[in-house]
């Protein structure tokens, strides 16, 4: 890529941005090569690859890519103007719908802001169950985003359909446990809504015990892939520097290897009490960002047979704690979790009323795109899709 | 970590000039912040990435909020010289004399506090592990002057989400690269996400509105408050 202009300050130690020239964490100008005409595409946002509705405004240069300009907001449904003309509990079916695969991490990040604005002390087991049901998202999540990520490479179905499979034994157990499988409303401020029962918890002991092999399986199928390792290494790298200054969380922030787990660093929950290792990418590319959700089931089960084995007995809610007609005192709080896809916030100001004053959502699919303009620039429109799907993002939440 | 008010001294130290002023979080989570003027947001936006102790080199998140002018009810204390006739001794009525006593009151007053946008910006950093730092700068009103300097150029983070407050708030953010409506289409007119914002009036359909139809229309769009100078 001769004509890339990348200022070639990396030798500078992370972190420090001081020293670096005006401009450093934009996106670099490309020229094109003078022959032929821009092209200028559409892609989406009706398009197989784009999880959704989704367009990347892209300027070609042959399959070059010049430009891309991300182009969103066709699921937009105002969420936060809901959250504030709703009552606290009444916006928790609604936080379902912002990641749609993964319900139950979005809820657990709403409770826990509003837990954070009233002061609500949350019991011993309902922590345990949270993590437990945190974890088997992360598993749904991870599978499927590479499952997606290697369809985009062309791979119809084999591999997704593996993820899926798997997916759906655990959505019987949130079906069983919170009565639906995608829309699982189950978290209150202050616990959960329900206790698990006995058999659900060695039902899920079981399906933990197996999924080791399911992730072997997936691993010894794709990781090796001599076509996947061709096409993604090497591929969209992003580097460190400009990851912690694009706000980039989650697996794609430690596949450029930055070592930033929330569940390490805040320790929300009771995920300190937890023995897990946070795997880091090296170069920041395709394969990385892979890798790094690969690893990151193998500790998320890790996780899973400790709190399976440790939970304790008790309430999953204190009955005191109010959870209908809550209003808290007036202030603001701001409390975020790891979600599957990175750093999920949620900020709320009071005004001493039933409704949030604000209610505001920090996506992690919208922040990660960010940096999609600069990890495309100069590959090809192929490659465009692969690096989009390594995003891993899901519509519902970008759009809000 | 140092607290808000040791953030806001080394800010004051740091950057001459800034006016930092501390605003006080009484809700459990005790996330005091800073509201730091426009005019030198982006010294004090780099100081408080570039500072070796500080390091804030992540920025989380940026939200807009809306205070539309409000009447606020206060009790105030008021001392004031009132003439008061005391009796004289032993009560004798020709006794009486008018005299001047000072006395303490508590009065109700009404003030209109004037409306503004606000946005607040949640800061950690990822080097040191620590956060939140939560800053805020708001506009001077809600109508014609509502541009606050753009904090893109040192957090690129910011750049979807200032296009978002600008978009739903209509805060104009000077500096930013790239400042669209990103969740709106292009040619939409106001902003969402204000308190006073007012729904267009368009469930009902007919091929040719008329009569009572564009009666309530233009009733509806007289409602709708009078955003100018916000970008259209």
């Amino acid at each position: 890529m001769k004509n890339l202009t990348i200022p070639s300050d990396h030798d500078l130690e992370f972190g420090s941005c001081a020293t670096r020239p005006e401009g450093w964490n934009r996106p670099p100008h490309i020229e094109p090569d003078g022959e032929g005409e821009l092209l200028e595409v559409a892609m989406g946002p009706h398009h197989p690859s784009t999880h959704g509705v989704f367009r990347m405004d892209l300027a070609l240069d042959g399959e070059r890519v010049i430009r891309l300009k991300p182009v969103f907001g066709y699921l937009h449904r105002n969420h936060e103007k809901i959250g504030e003309t709703v009552s606290y509990l009444a916006m928790m079916p609604y936080t379902d719908r912002l990641d749609y695969i993964c319900s139950l991490t979005n809820n657990w990040a709403y409770a826990l802001a509003v837990e954070k604005l009233a002061g609500i002390a949350v019991p011993e087991r309902a922590e345990y169950i949270r993590v437990i049901l945190a974890e088997l998202t992360r598993v749904i999540n991870h599978s499927s985003a590479i499952g997606f990520l290697i369809q985009e490479m062309g791979a119809s179905g084999t591999p997704l359909m593996y993820a899926f499979r798997e997916r759906e034994k655990i959505l019987d157990l949130f079906e069983e446990l919170t009565g639906s499988r995608m829309m699982c409303n189950y978290m209150r401020f202050g616990g959960c809504r329900v206790d698990v029962t006995a058999s659900w918890i060695e039902r899920t002991r079981k399906l933990v015990a197996s999924l080791p092999r399911f992730i072997d399986e997936f691993d010894s199928l794709l990781s090796s892939n001599e076509i996947l390792m061709a096409r993604t290494q090497g591929m969209g790298i992003l580097t460190p520097e400009l990851a912690v200054n694009a706000g980039i969380t989650g697996p794609m922030l430690r596949a450029s290897g930055v070592n930033y787990d929330l569940r390490k660093v805040d320790g929300y929950g009771v995920y300190n009490r937890f023995k897990f290792r946070v795997p880091l990418g090296e170069v920041g590319d395709i394969y990385d960002r892979f890798m790094v959700r690969m690893l990151e089931m193998r500790e998320s089960l890790a996780i899973l047979e400790q709190a399976l084995k440790e939970i304790p007995g008790g309430p999953v809610q204190d009955v005191k704690t109010k959870s209908r007609g809550l209003r808290p005192k007036p202030g603001e709080a701001y409390g975020r979790i790891e979600a599957p896809k990175g750093e999920l916030g949620f900020y709320l100001i009071s005004d001493g009323g039933p409704n949030p004053y604000r209610y505001r959502v920090r996506p992690p699919s919208l922040i990660n795109l960010t940096v999609l303009e600069d990890m495309c620039l100069g590959h090809n429109v192929a490659d465009v899709v692969l690096i989009f799907g390594s995003v891993d993002i899901v519509l519902g939440e970008v759009d809000r | 970590m140092k607290t808000a008010e040791e953030i806001k001294n080394a800010i004051e130290a740091a950057v001459p000039g800034a006016r930092v002023e501390l605003v006080l979080n009484p809700s459990p989570a005790a996330q005091h912040s800073l509201r730091i003027d426009a005019a030198h947001a982006t010294a004090v936006a780099l100081f408080l990435r570039d500072d070796k102790e500080l390091e804030l080199d992540f920025l989380s998140n940026v939200t807009g909020v809306d205070w539309p002018e409000r009447e606020v009810t206060e009790k105030v204390k008021v001392t004031r010289t009132v003439a008061k006739s005391v009796d004289g001794p032993e009560g004798e009525p020709e006794g009486q004399s008018v005299q001047q006593v000072e006395e303490t009151v508590e009065e109700t007053r009404k003030r209109i506090e004037p409306g503004c946008l606000e946005a607040v910006y949640h800061l950690f950093s990822m080097e040191k592990k620590h956060g939140p730092v939560v800053i805020r700068m708001k506009t001077v009103n809600r109508t014609d002057r509502v541009e606050l300097p753009s904090l893109t150029p040192v957090w690129r983070s910011a750049e979807f989400q200032e296009r978002e407050i600008f978009d739903l708030y209509g805060i104009v953010f000077t500096g930013h690269p790239d400042l669209r409506r990103i969740l709106m289409w292009d040619a939409f007119k106001d902003h969402p996400m204000r308190r006073d914002y007012l729904e267009p009036d368009d469930f009902e359909y007919e091929p040719t509105p008329h009569d009572q139809v564009l009666a309530r229309a233009a009733a509806h769009a007289a409602q709708a408050p009078q955003n100018e100078g916000a970008a259209q």
